[in-house]
């Protein structure tokens, strides 16, 4: 079975300037995304994260390497056929209403006519613009574009989807409903490709992640395999006890309202901690252990790059 | 199918441009204004509507085209929907075809209102329908199709200002360079006529659509003219057309 798509050297650079001078944005990227994953892929701003998309997609030419989609090239209306693509801030008709948009881009995949209209409207449900129908687009908010944009790229059914910050301007309830649409993409089969700064919502849902900083992939794979799970601290809330009488077997992080947040580093200390609060009839009101998260490792690497 | 959705799409964006109202109603305003001037002029007045209204549609056809058709391409990338658009299972030509012929329908539509304003006009004056001014009409449309081509071409590779000076120029030239036919004829044979004709086989000669003298005063048309003038405005305009697909399907959209 072929990889949903299979990126090999690939090589990227711009003009800038008013004397053009080359800057190089993608040095070499390799990368091979399987089919029924979600593929986070990080980096800061400014890293290629958007150009290595671009190219995927076919908007923009790399000077060297190969992409491949399902085992077609790239630029094949076979490999586009498969494929959805949600931009960054993404910019649509405004005058269209929204089942307009979608009808339009239901024609340019050639959907059959008895098929469209019921997928427009599930796709609306689905994307919880039901309500707004006939509403033209001038008049969405960020979110609700961000949601018929997510429409748009899911309406022909492809098995592969490229979401570029797919959750930036959404308020958190609406960032929960798109990343349960996600994780479902994923329950149905589909290849989900995700760019975000998010870096929560990539723990949460992705198989898979690629950190891509200068135009380079330092680090990819398994989220488990690249976090490691030994315990850095613990943090303890606890209320009841003098901080002075902590010290020495934690950082005292802020006490407000009578309650201390406690950082122990050395695991032994936390049996020391919970015998001085039971000695003062203090209550402990959380213990929670720290791992390393992916926004340690995602900081660490861009430093370190 | 992927090319008429996109042509209709473009239609639809192109009725809700404010500029071309504008465009109309200044039309509709020098068609109407023919009949006042008509009215101080010595003469045949019908003559002075005709030519004026001619002037009038060939004049704002070719604005429209021009101001329309430099955006038609560049509005898609400035506004990032050419993204999602291509994005989608569509050949980079099919787009940019889908671009023109929606434009070309949208210029049909007005040139078709300007024409039921000033063809009222004229029944008004002769109580009958002059059908000879179609002719005239017919190859101020063929002129507009190569303008808007044009247009399109700049609109693949420039800003909208820029192309529309690229695309005024071109509509001069081509309407000045019969004069440079006129200077060939002059010429002594030598290598400076043989540099003119290579330079006049390359520039347009956008008076190949120019009917409105013989139409207005009634004057013979030969009919391998009328030909060679369609011909003439279909193979310039396809000729231009490749060059924009060779451009934009090279192009990347950053």
């Amino acid at each position: 079975m072929a990889a949903a798509v299979k990126i090999e050297d690939l090589h990227k650079s711009f003009k800038v300037g008013f004397i053009p001078k080359t800057k190089k944005i993608l040095r070499g990227i390799s990368m091979t995304i399987e089919e029924g994953e979600i593929f986070g892929y990080l980096g800061p701003n400014g890293a290629g994260k958007t150009t290595t998309l671009k190219c995927i997609l076919g908007l923009i030419f790399p000077e060297k390497g190969n992409i491949e989609i399902f085992g077609y090239p790239y630029l094949s209306l076979r490999a586009k056929e498969r494929v959805g693509y949600l931009p960054e801030n993404p910019y649509f008709y405004d005058y269209l209403t929204a089942s307009e948009f979608l009808h339009f881009y239901s024609q340019l995949s050639l959907i059959k006519k008895k098929e469209k209209e019921e997928k427009i409207h599930r796709f609306l449900r689905l994307v919880g613009l039901e309500e707004s129908v006939n509403l033209q687009l001038r008049k969405f908010s960020r979110g609700m574009l961000q949601r018929i944009g997510l429409a748009q790229a899911l309406i022909h059914d492809p098995s592969l989807v490229f979401l570029d910050e797919p959750l930036g301007s959404l308020d958190p309830l609406g960032r929960k409903e798109i990343r349960d649409i996600i994780v479902r993409l994923k329950e149905e089969g589909k290849t989900v490709f995700l760019c975000s700064h998010i870096l929560q919502d990539i723990e949460m849902i992705c198989d898979r992640v690629a950190i891509i900083v200068n135009g380079e992939i330092i680090n990819q794979g398994q989220l488990q395999d690249l976090i490691s799970e030994k315990i850095h601290f613990t943090e303890i809330i606890l209320s009841g006890v003098e901080s002075k009488e902590l010290e020495g077997v934690g950082e005292s992080v802020s006490a407000l309202g009578g309650k201390i947040l406690l950082k122990v580093i050395e695991e032994e200390k936390i049996e020391t901690v919970l015998r001085i609060v039971q000695s003062r009839n203090g209550r402990i009101h959380s213990l929670i252990p720290r791992t390393e998260t992916l926004e340690d490792l995602f900081v660490g690497m861009v430093k370190q790059g | 199918m992927k090319i008429r959705a996109i042509a209709f799409n473009t239609f639809k964006e192109a009725i809700r441009d404010r500029i071309l109202y504008l465009l109309l109603f200044f039309a509709a305003a020098c068609i109407i204004f023919s009949r006042l001037l008509a009215l101080l002029t010595v003469g045949d007045r019908v003559k002075i509507i005709m030519d004026v209204g001619l002037a009038s549609l060939s004049l704002f056809g070719a604005m429209m085209a021009i101001l329309m058709g430099t955006g038609l391409v560049y509005k898609e990338i400035d506004k990032k929907t050419i993204y999602t658009l291509l994005s989608k299972p569509i050949h980079r030509y099919q787009f940019l075809l889908g671009k023109y012929f929606g434009l070309i329908l949208t210029l049909f539509i007005m040139l078709f209102f300007m024409s039921f304003i000033f063809l009222t006009l004229v029944f008004l004056h002769t109580f009958r329908i002059e059908w000879e001014l179609l002719i005239a009409i017919f190859y101020i449309f063929v002129e507009v199709c190569l303008l808007t081509a044009v247009a399109m071409l700049f609109s693949c590779f420039s800003t909208p200002i820029l192309s529309s000076i690229f695309s005024l120029s071109f509509y001069l030239i081509g309407h000045l360079s019969w004069g440079l036919e006129n200077s060939i004829n002059k010429m002594k044979p030598g290598i400076v006529k043989t540099l003119t004709q290579i330079l006049y086989a390359f520039i347009p000669d956008l008076e190949n659509f120019n009917f409105k003298t013989e139409v207005v005063h009634h004057l013979p048309i030969p009919s391998e003219i009328f030909l060679f003038s369609v011909l003439y405005g279909i193979f310039y305009s396809l000729f231009l057309l490749f060059l924009a697909i060779l451009v934009f399907r090279k192009r990347d959209f950053i």
